[in-house]
């Protein structure tokens, strides 16, 4: 019934529009349609003066309403993502000034320059001077974006520093495995037709640097103040391992592995008191459509202390020793890192397959 | 040019056909379904585009329904959608299956179809002084191909498995695998079957608007003579030509790779438990082919828009287009450099950083053309003297978006900057207000220009300025505040953010955005009705030339036939944009240059 009496209403306000429409019509043909149309004519002009007004000002409250949220006042939580957010600054700083000159002039020109009688319009086909200033100017701005903007691209997809931490990420629809490499250093081998059962990720046991591997589901922990990288794979669609805190993300492409690195800056509890927020935490989100449960596709990140990480990995038991529980040496000394654990060289990674 | 004089020849043969009219009787079918007039393939287009935009924009209220209101169930919904909306609540599947067809709909069947088809058809052979197109067959296969393919990609919305719900840009392999979502099923096959059809519209629309355009113009038309619009169309119709094909390439290796067991775009997958054969594939190829096309696609849909908003504007302020030459020119950068920006949506797929830094030098290059643009038409609006019709307010509506998009644009050019917010509600942004609101408004403004060309009588223009400002408005309070939402990192094409510490925080925000949405696209409607009444009962066109405008199409009777001027095609002696001339409001293009004209 409410929805009956909803649609009622929306069709009469339709009705009561197009009647006043109408009349206005007639309106204007019984004053004389040259006056009626001067007359909206001014109106418009004073609307577009308005909204240029209310406009303005419209974007300045919903940037005082919006920016806190965006969590770009806390600035981001890596290294390289700082500098990002200095370049977006200055992007908004340079294009906010065109921005407001450029919509200002379009609007000051309707209004200003609208239909009145004593008014002729000045023929002015062209200038070349004119066109040339509106061609190197924007050309010189550009220029210094783009330098800067090549400057960090190069750095941000530059290979990862050799004290990296190494973990593998590998999504699929619609969770995320890590796997760390151990105390070798090293990832097992993979192949995509062992995955089978326990065997989730593919892992190639005969190779005996995966037999010290870790693999986690859903949240990974990571040292803060260490650079960290990921390498990153997908079983079945594209996938995009996006990391919003920290400004980067890459692609998890079925068959062709990626990679990206980044410093953390603060950990999850620090993040905490940064944020406001208690309940704040690092999430991977997937950023490329993966199917219908794209949206529910979260990983988490605990960014913690060296030595809570050391502690953290040291729980862990070798994925090998889960899925072939009788190849666990008796004694119970668990097979993980400690201080001492070289970092994965990179030609390992690579030659995953 | 020999040209001319074999074109002469045929005038006045059509001249003669076009006398002969009155004679002949038309039928139904020849005048109004299989009519090579067109004009009336033009009014196919725009009227088969408006439907789609109805049912696109439909769409988006009813997934804009679930973002802003993810709580809450509507039974009504379920009376609706049947299974799809189980409850009274969107399921997911059926949600990206919206989002999708959202995306195809209005990219490819309205603001290409729909912009171009109309404005190409209908303004080609008048503005050029031109009896028909060079090939009023093909002409017609063009509109018919399109419509089989909307048949196709209607018929997808009512198959079982549901529509393609990959996202528009249909990447493998998800779009490959019927395994991995029940919209890569028989619905993905049905879409790209519709496409194919699209492309061979297009096509055939686009060669004959590149051969009218060079071949048929009237006596005295040089090429710089032309109105801005014919110069946008044939850009336009360049890049299609040029672009399309390779779209058509990757689609057929789609299908080969989801029906015939090829591994083009496969490689490394095991999807539902199950271990794929393929191996050697590039799932990476597939998004440098449709790129390929997918860039020059959204200068398909802005160029003509740009090409209608500067002949408006100039019209309406009565004063010639601010530096013509340049507007020729910054529209032929932008049409060569839309060949070479694609990779730029491909930041983040592990792209060689080296090539990745050509692409953004190149994309960032795009804002030059674009500046020049946009003052262009600021100094077309000074020291005018302007009447704010209906189309008049739509192209500074344009401008305004164009600005606001244009430059979100150099952040996401700038790959550095684009890895953060790269598929964020940033882009969505972005995109919309550029191509997809500037596009709306590009096409608003020759709706209600050209409309008395088109039906003889006037869209009533108060309705029409209600819906300006609702549309306006509208446009900026859904899009504006997404800016915020992808600058937190929001992604896009996520069905519900409650279950996120990261996103969550802009639950209102969405409502809001979506409360807004319902609003303008009732506007909409209100548009739609509009136009439909007016073609029957709107006030007569009384005189040839309602906006005193020097181009060609106003030289013709009021309800032109087929082959647009009763008698000979007239003649042309100057550019398009003589107002204000030596004192005169305006001079038509068919006045021959006075002896003591000033030279400008």
């Amino acid at each position: 019934m409410t929805q009956f009496l909803l649609i009622a209403i929306v069709v009469m306000i339709f009705v009561v529009i197009f009647q006043i429409a109408k009349a206005s019509e007639y309106v204007s043909v019984l004053k004389g349609e040259e006056k009626a149309r001067k007359q909206t004519n001014k109106i418009n002009a004073f609307m577009l003066i308005s909204f240029l007004i209310v406009g303005l000002i419209g974007v300045w409250w919903c940037n005082d309403l919006f920016f806190g949220r965006t969590l770009f006042p806390q600035g981001a939580a890596s290294e390289m993502g700082q500098k990002i957010d200095l370049m977006l600054y200055i992007t908004i700083g340079v294009t906010g000034v065109v921005f407001v000159i450029t919509q200002i002039l379009l609007f000051w020109f309707a209004f200003k320059y609208q239909e009145k009688d004593d008014r002729k319009a000045y023929y002015f086909p062209h200038n070349t001077k004119l066109e040339l200033l509106w061609t190197t100017v924007p050309a010189i701005f550009l220029t210094v974006l783009v330098v800067f903007g090549l400057k960090y691209w190069f750095k941000i997809t530059s290979d990862a520093p050799k004290d990296a931490v190494v973990v593998e990420v590998t999504g699929h629809q619609f969770g995320w495995e890590f796997r760390y490499p151990g105390a070798d250093g090293i990832l097992g081998k993979k192949d995509y037709k062992l995955t089978k059962g326990a065997n989730g990720l593919g892992v190639n046991f005969d190779d005996e640097a995966s037999h010290d591997d870790i693999h986690v589901s859903t949240t990974m922990h990571i040292p803060v103040n260490r650079p960290v990288k990921f390498v990153i794979n997908a079983q079945d669609v594209i996938h995009d391992v996006g990391l919003t805190a920290f400004r980067i993300k890459m692609d998890a492409v079925p068959g062709i592995p990626t990679t990206l690195w980044f410093t953390p800056l603060y950990t999850t509890e620090e993040m905490k008191v940064r944020t406001g927020n208690p309940n704040y935490v690092y999430e991977i989100s997937c950023d490329q459509m993966c199917g219908k449960g794209h949206f529910s596709m979260r990983g988490v990140i605990i960014v913690e202390s060296e030595a809570d990480y050391k502690k953290w990995l040291a729980t862990q038991e070798p994925e090998y020793f889960t899925i072939f529980p009788d190849k666990k040496p008796k004694t119970d000394t668990p097979a993980v890192a400690d201080s001492s654990a070289k970092p994965a060289p990179f030609a390992a990674m690579v030659d995953k397959k | 040019m020999s040209t001319t004089a074999v074109l002469h020849g045929e005038d006045i043969h059509a001249a003669h056909d076009a006398a002969h009219e009155h004679h002949h009787h038309e039928t139904f079918i020849s005048k109004y379904v299989f009519s090579q007039d067109h004009k009336m393939i033009a009014k196919q287009f725009l009227i088969t585009g408006m439907i789609w935009a109805i049912i696109g924009g439909l769409f988006s209220v009813l997934f804009r329904l679930q973002l802003g209101y993810p709580e809450s169930t509507f039974p009504w919904l379920e009376d609706l959608l049947g299974h799809w909306a189980k409850g009274g609540k969107l399921q997911p599947e059926f949600y990206y299956a919206l989002v999708t067809m959202h995306g195809t709909i209005l990219v490819f069947f309205v603001l290409t179809a729909g912009l171009s088809g109309t404005f190409a058809n209908f303004l080609i052979p008048l503005q050029i002084g031109a009896r028909d197109m060079a090939s009023p067959m093909l002409n017609m296969l063009s509109y018919w191909f399109f419509f089989t393919a909307s048949i196709i990609m209607f018929a997808s919305l009512f198959v079982q498995t549901g529509p393609a719900s990959g996202g528009w840009t249909i990447y493998p392999p998800l779009s490959a695998l019927g395994d991995a979502s029940s919209g890569s099923k028989i619905g993905m096959d049905l879409w790209l079957a519709s496409m194919a059809m699209f492309i061979v519209s297009s096509l055939l629309g686009g060669l004959n608007y590149i051969s009218t355009i060079l071949n048929l113009r009237t006596k005295g038309m040089s090429m710089t003579r032309m109105p801005l619009t014919i110069w946008a169309i044939l850009f336009t119709a360049i890049l299609g030509v040029l672009s399309f094909p390779v779209l058509l390439s990757g689609a057929i290796l789609l299908l080969f790779d989801r029906n015939l067991g090829t591994s083009f775009f496969l490689s490394d997958i095991v999807v539902n438990g199950k271990i794929l054969p393929n191996e050697g594939g590039s799932a990476i190829l597939f998004q440098h082919l449709f790129w390929f096309l997918g860039h020059p696609e959204v200068y398909i849909i802005i160029l003509p828009a740009m090409g209608i908003s500067s002949e408006v504007m100039s019209v309406n302020s009565r004063k010639p287009i601010f530096g013509y030459m340049a507007m020729v020119g910054s529209m032929f950068a932008i049409a060569i450099l839309a060949f070479l920006v694609w990779a730029h949506h491909m930041f983040v797929t592990g792209l060689n950083p080296f090539l990745g830094a050509f692409f953004v030098l190149l994309t960032l290059l795009i804002a030059v053309p674009s500046a020049i643009k946009v003052f262009n038409w600021l100094t077309t609006l000074w020291r005018g003297n302007i009447r704010f019709t209906v189309g008049m307010l739509f192209s500074i509506g344009f401008v305004s978006m164009f600005i606001s998009g244009g430059l979100t644009g150099i952040f996401l050019g700038n790959s550095s900057l684009d890895i953060h917010l790269h598929d964020t509600y940033f882009i969505i942004a972005h995109f919309h207000i550029v191509m997809g609101v500037a596009g709306f408004f590009g096409m608003f403004a020759g709706v209600y220009h050209w409309f008395p060309k088109m039906y003889g009588r006037f869209l009533n223009s108060t309705l029409g300025y209600i819906h300006f400002w609702v549309t306006l408005i509208g446009a900026y309070l859904i899009f504006w505040p997404m800016h915020y939402e992808g600058l937190a990192g929001m992604p896009r094409r996520y069905y519900d953010f409650s279950g996120w510490e990261s996103f969550k925080m802009f639950a209102e925000l969405n409502q809001f955005i979506s409360f807004v949405s319902i609003l303008v696209f009732a506007a909409q409607l209100l548009f739609v009705f509009n136009f439909f009444y007016s073609i029957f009962k709107g006030r007569r066109v009384t005189s040839e030339n309602p906006w005193g405008s020097n181009t060609l199409e106003w030289t013709t009777p009021v309800n032109a036939g087929h082959g647009n001027w009763p008698g000979e095609i007239p003649e042309v002696y100057r550019g398009a944009y003589d107002y204000g001339k030596d004192g005169r409001d305006f001079i038509p293009q068919t006045e021959p240059v006075g002896e003591n004209e000033s030279h400008h």
